[in-house]
């Protein structure tokens, strides 16, 4: 009886804390479907008396919303990319190739995840900056600043490294015999079988890519190069205080992807970041 | 004979050293000019004036990190930013641990509420910033609607430079919450089930449970969560830009904000590469102090 009316209570807990988190979602797809009017009704009014849907359509209209998600997705794929080619060539050197300095590298590269990201972007702004004048595809406003600077990973290294470690070396000795090269069993063996290790990092590294906002907000200039996030702050400015249902419609397309893909790999999610501490 | 293998056991010895820093120098290019070259490149900017648009940069010396020390502003970016991690990380903290002690065990509907709790965390910043903007509206948001029903009166929130802190914190401890679930959920699955069976068996009452035995073994992943979270308050950036832009009267000026305004909108670059190694310094501290702390403490898997 006492353990009964104990679970209730901790359902009764755990009720009141998932309302508390999911409240905000809720409110905003609720005043995304309203009519101006309802928006500031008072008191709120959680179900609109008709659905609005043409607020999705405006808000996706009211600015190049199409262009930021086509940038987006591209930078976030480009630079998962890049990172697991960079992260998996450098991982196998330190894992399984011996060459002199080796140990010093890797720990002038463990080192570089103590740099904090702030302490970089006025020299990396100053850098691409003068790239610009060598070629301005290389400068300021361009892909090219959205995603080289981020397609290799001191933690990516880290993370695949320990993964590679743990194959046997009766691998490569096959493999060697049977007339594969280094990059071949790199491609051919290690990497298949290191899936898990190159899941957790395409996917933080996707994340991650997809939400950042501070190097984008800097280095972007015109329209065509915003990105999701950026795009959404620019919408704010422009649609200010007022279009409050177009404003959370254009949150919710922008939540969306990311909550999709969430619900889709929750366990690698939450067994990633249990087993390596990933920052956010 | 033996001069011929010699000379083909180096050549396949060159080839492997070869391979190796080919095999570097993808990654090893980028982290050079997006990374440590930045941080040499910053300590050097750090001791010029140079306000980008306006000519040249002229060499003052330790001049920027004098001025820094004896500004107001910077002193209050430091403050703001203690209150903003003071406010937020112990309670986000507390609740995180209390809501995975309930999550770790055989509970029914426990995916939907890890689903629940984990929500905010994966959303951008960007997106709940917005929300909340909504959530806090002076005259039609639910937050004062939710104060006006316990009969509290209303609060300017962002508009008002006593609250807009308390609102960010408060929006901070739930987007962050659910991070913290995750690591001390894992923690908790790590301590041995043999000693809760053991302390039962001596008698402790849940309390006693608590104290003696989650607490202590979990010690490790709170100084983890802790120096992570203090880390991560002092590079809080977006919400602050989307919400309030430092203000009201810079009562949400945090550090970075800071950063960003003299060396973006200000362009002083000198002044900024300053505090950018200030912050550096303060984060390299802190990284210091965890792993001494934890050195002795923690062990790897």
């Amino acid at each position: 009886m006492i353990k009964k009316l104990e679970l209730s209570l901790i359902h009764v807990f755990l009720i009141l804390g998932a309302v508390v988190m999911v409240m905000p979602f809720a409110w905003m797809i609720s005043t995304s479907l309203k009519s101006q009017n309802e928006v500031f009704s008072y008191p709120p009014q959680w179900i609109p008396n008709t659905l609005i849907w043409d607020n999705y359509v405006r808000a996706w209209q009211a600015a190049p919303f199409p262009r930021y998600f086509a940038n987006s997705i591209l930078i976030a794929l480009a630079v998962t990319v890049g990172t697991l080619i960079t992260s998996s060539l450098a991982a196998f050197a330190f894992a399984r190739i011996r060459f002199p300095g080796r140990d010093a590298l890797f720990a002038l590269y463990l080192s570089s995840m103590m740099i904090p990201h702030q302490m970089t972007i006025i020299p990396s702004f100053l850098v691409l900056r003068n790239l610009g004048d060598i070629s301005p595809a290389l400068g300021l406003d361009t892909y090219f600043a959205l995603i080289a600077p981020f397609i290799a990973s001191a933690f990516g290294v880290f993370l695949l490294r320990q993964s590679f470690l743990t194959l046997p070396n009766e691998l490569e000795d096959a493999a060697t015999l049977d007339g594969c090269g280094k990059l071949g069993f790199l491609w051919r063996i290690v990497i298949p079988l290191s899936r898990p290790a190159l899941a957790t990092l395409a996917l933080f590294t996707f994340m991650a890519n997809w939400n950042s906002y501070l190097w984008p907000l800097i280095v972007t200039n015109s329209n065509t190069m915003r990105t999701v996030q950026i795009g959404l702050r620019y919408f704010v400015g422009q649609e200010g205080n007022s279009q409050w249902s177009l404003l959370m419609a254009a949150a919710v397309f922008v939540t969306l992807p990311i909550v999709i893909v969430y619900l889709f790999v929750q366990k690698q999610f939450v067994q990633g970041i249990a087993g390596t501490g990933i920052k956010q | 004979m033996a001069l011929f293998s010699t000379s083909t056991q180096q050549r396949r010895k060159w080839g492997e050293w070869l391979t190796g820093y080919a095999f570097l120098a993808p990654s090893f290019i980028i982290l050079a000019v997006f990374t440590y070259f930045p941080v040499a490149y910053a300590l050097g900017l750090s001791l010029f004036k140079w306000r980008i648009m306006r000519g040249e940069p002229t060499f003052n010396g330790l001049t920027n990190y004098e001025l820094l020390l004896t500004s107001e502003d910077f002193w209050q970016a430091i403050g703001n930013t203690i209150y903003f991690a003071v406010g937020s990380i112990p309670t986000n903290m507390a609740i995180a641990l209390g809501i995975a002690m309930l999550l770790n065990r055989e509970i029914q509907g426990r995916a939907i509420y890890r689903t629940a709790y984990f929500l905010p965390t994966v959303t951008s910043m960007v997106a709940v910033s917005v929300v909340w903007m909504w959530i806090y509206h002076p005259d039609v948001g639910l937050m004062n609607y939710l104060l006006n029903f316990f009969q509290i009166p209303a609060i300017r929130w962002l508009n008002d430079p006593r609250w807009a802190m308390p609102a960010l914190i408060l929006l901070g401890i739930w987007k962050g919450v659910g991070y913290n679930i995750i690591i001390y959920l894992a923690g908790l699955q790590n301590i041995p089930q043999h000693l809760y069976e053991a302390a039962q068996i001596d008698g402790a009452n849940r309390w006693q449970v608590f104290r003696n035995v989650t607490w202590p073994l979990l010690t490790p992943t709170t100084f983890l969560i802790l120096i992570m979270a203090v880390i991560n308050s002092f590079q809080a950036f977006t919400e602050f830009h989307v919400m309030t832009q430092g203000g009201p009267l810079g009562s949400t000026t945090v550090i970075v904000y800071y950063l960003y305004q003299q060396a973006f909108q200000q362009f002083n670059m000198g002044y900024g590469s300053a505090l950018a190694i200030v912050l550096f310094l303060i984060i390299l501290g802190l990284t210091l102090i965890q792993n001494k702390l934890l050195g002795a403490r923690v062990h790897y898997q």
